[in-house]
């Protein structure tokens, strides 16, 4: 005896996304219809992802159409499978009242050094400082911990690592704790 | 005579007036970090800061351990204000297990988050006053913080490091008697803050030595990115449990404040304000809370996180602490990144000090409601 399957209710990904959230997004996405895609859009959070090279003009049009004013944390992963480094950008808005709530990340990636020596190799990404000051110390800590080296920044040194460092930069993913 | 320097070698060239001083590292005159200052006589030219002589390595550590284990070393960083630490930690690992968190506990972490944001301000604000002088403001709020301790002890069995938030929501309900002797402190704790306005903030010696010194200014504050109280001193009424409530804050009444002169007296009356605010918050919490049910949702002994990236941010006693949590679906997280205010604050560091006299720099670094151990993480 067949038994009459209940009918499947048609519900696209795109209808169930919070509407503020999309409309944000959509103004990149339409400015940059080539370089920037939406990875996710979710209640107050928006990824969104573009290539290396266009990072500073996606996260100056951020700035100064969208709103979002400074840079609350930037988190660099490694994807040793791969071959790349990623960037996560996290971006807020103080002076935009319907923004605050709102955090809107923008990521890239860059190649991966075996051997990692910060200046002299290829993983090397343009520095968001002229754009968002608050990276500053995000961006220094991104360059000692992963050992990307952001170009046009005014102070790649060391902060948090004593200064004579001299293994792999530690939150790569193969540096082992030792013992583990 | 003077010394030849060998072929190829330069030296550069210095100026006399400018002195090199290390202020630090030593705990706890600067916290554990080295403040590189340059002073011309009396004034201050230049400032570097240079952080990381406590540094343990949380994040790279979350990366080796479960989502439940993770739990007693994240709360690490602050230790008194371990609660605050956990939270963030804990909302975004409930978006990726894709866990409720029972009603009565949203309220039981409110009630917690706001004791722990008392503990904390009352510590740093003993510290501030022993830096300008005041011994008597180190010694109050120092006794007055062993009675909040101890009420955090009847909660959750340890005196400073809680590990009491969980994913899913707090590890153990409310003791017998916790609301009367909770609502009974609190009452105490509301009398003896406003008295620390009468010995600490209306004294003229604090106000000539805070007034005016370190200035900040809205529009800088906006854009070096700061939080918390250095950013709420400066103008901008900026507060997550405002802007984006967590748990049940959306149902507390209370208020968040803000000043406009973004000097230190300023940013150090905010916290002030806000241990007044977090007496209403217990209070109302304790009112609205459901009288009965479960404070915790049951969780798998290894449970996987859901493939993809969670950011949940809060209001902890040094401004914004978001958690950024990345999962490849395995049992550990793939990278845990902590954004803690400490650190963020660390940027304004150079901008205040720079033309201060040097006598005025404790009262200015103070002010910055800064955590060095928190900055490293």
């Amino acid at each position: 005896m067949s038994e009459q399957m209940p009918e499947k209710k048609e519900t696209s990904i795109e209808s169930t996304m919070p509407k503020f959230e999309k409309d944000v997004a959509d103004l990149v996405t339409k400015k940059f219809p080539s370089n920037v895609e939406i990875l996710s859009i979710q209640p107050k959070r928006i990824q969104l992802s573009t290539k290396s090279e266009n990072i500073i003009e996606v996260a100056q049009f951020i700035r100064d159409e969208l709103g979002f004013d400074h840079a609350e944390s930037v988190t660099g992963l490694d994807h040793p499978d791969e071959g790349q480094i990623e960037l996560v950008y996290h971006l807020g808005s103080y002076t935009d009242e319907s923004l605050a709530s709102q955090v809107l990340s923008i990521s890239t990636r860059v190649p991966r050094e075996e051997i990692p020596n910060p200046g002299n190799d290829s993983t090397k990404i343009a520095s968001l400082r002229e754009v968002f000051y608050s990276v500053e110390f995000h961006e220094r800590e991104c360059f000692e911990m992963l050992g990307i080296y952001f170009e046009g920044h005014p102070d790649n040194r060391r902060l948090l690592l004593p200064e004579d460092w001299a293994d792999l930069p530690p939150l790569r993913r193969d540096f082992k704790i030792k013992g583990r | 005579m003077s010394k030849q320097l060998p072929s190829g070698m330069t030296l550069d060239k210095v100026d006399d007036n400018i002195m090199t001083l290390n202020v630090g590292p030593q705990h706890p005159g600067s916290g554990h970090m080295r403040l590189i200052v340059k002073i011309d006589g009396d004034y201050i030219t230049s400032c570097d800061p240079d952080p990381g002589y406590v540094h343990r390595g949380e994040e790279k550590m979350a990366e080796y351990r479960n989502y439940i284990t993770n739990i007693p070393h994240l709360e690490r960083p602050v230790i008194h204000d371990s609660c605050n630490v956990l939270y963030p930690y804990c909302l975004a690992t409930e978006e990726l297990l894709g866990i409720e968190v029972p009603e009565r506990a949203k309220y039981v972490r409110v009630i917690a988050s706001e004791l722990n944001r008392c503990v904390y301000t009352t510590y740093w604000l003993a510290i501030y006053g022993i830096f300008l002088g005041h011994s008597t403001m180190f010694m109050w709020p120092t006794g007055d913080r062993e009675l909040l301790i101890d009420l955090l002890e009847k909660l959750t069995g340890a005196r400073v490091t809680h590990a009491y938030f969980v994913p899913g929501g707090v590890r153990n309900d409310l003791p017998p008697g916790f609301e009367d002797a909770c609502l009974r402190q609190v009452d105490y704790f509301e009398k003896r803050i406003k008295e620390y306005a009468a010995i600490f903030y209306d004294n003229p010696i604090l106000i000539s030595r805070t007034e005016k010194t370190g200035i900040l200014s809205r529009q800088d504050a906006i854009r070096l990115g700061t939080t918390g109280s250095v950013l709420r001193a400066s103008g901008v009424d900026y507060d997550l449990r405002k802007k984006e409530p967590y748990d049940v804050y959306e149902e507390i009444d209370f208020e968040t404040h803000s000043l406009k002169a973004g000097d230190s007296y300023a940013r150090s009356k905010v916290p002030w304000l806000d241990m007044l605010e977090s007496c209403r918050i217990i209070r109302d919490a304790l009112a609205k809370m459901p009288k009965s049910g479960s404070v915790r949702t049951k969780l798998k002994p290894n449970p996987k996180g859901i493939v993809g990236h969670s950011y949940r941010r809060v209001e902890s006693g040094r401004g914004s602490l978001g958690c950024h949590i990345v999962s490849d679906g395995k049992v550990e997280p793939y990278r845990v990144k902590l954004s803690v205010g400490s650190f963020r604050n660390l940027i304004c560091i150079p901008y205040l000090l720079k033309g201060e006299k040097l006598g005025n720099m404790p009262a200015v670094y103070w002010s910055l409601n800064y955590w060095p151990v928190e900055a490293d993480r």
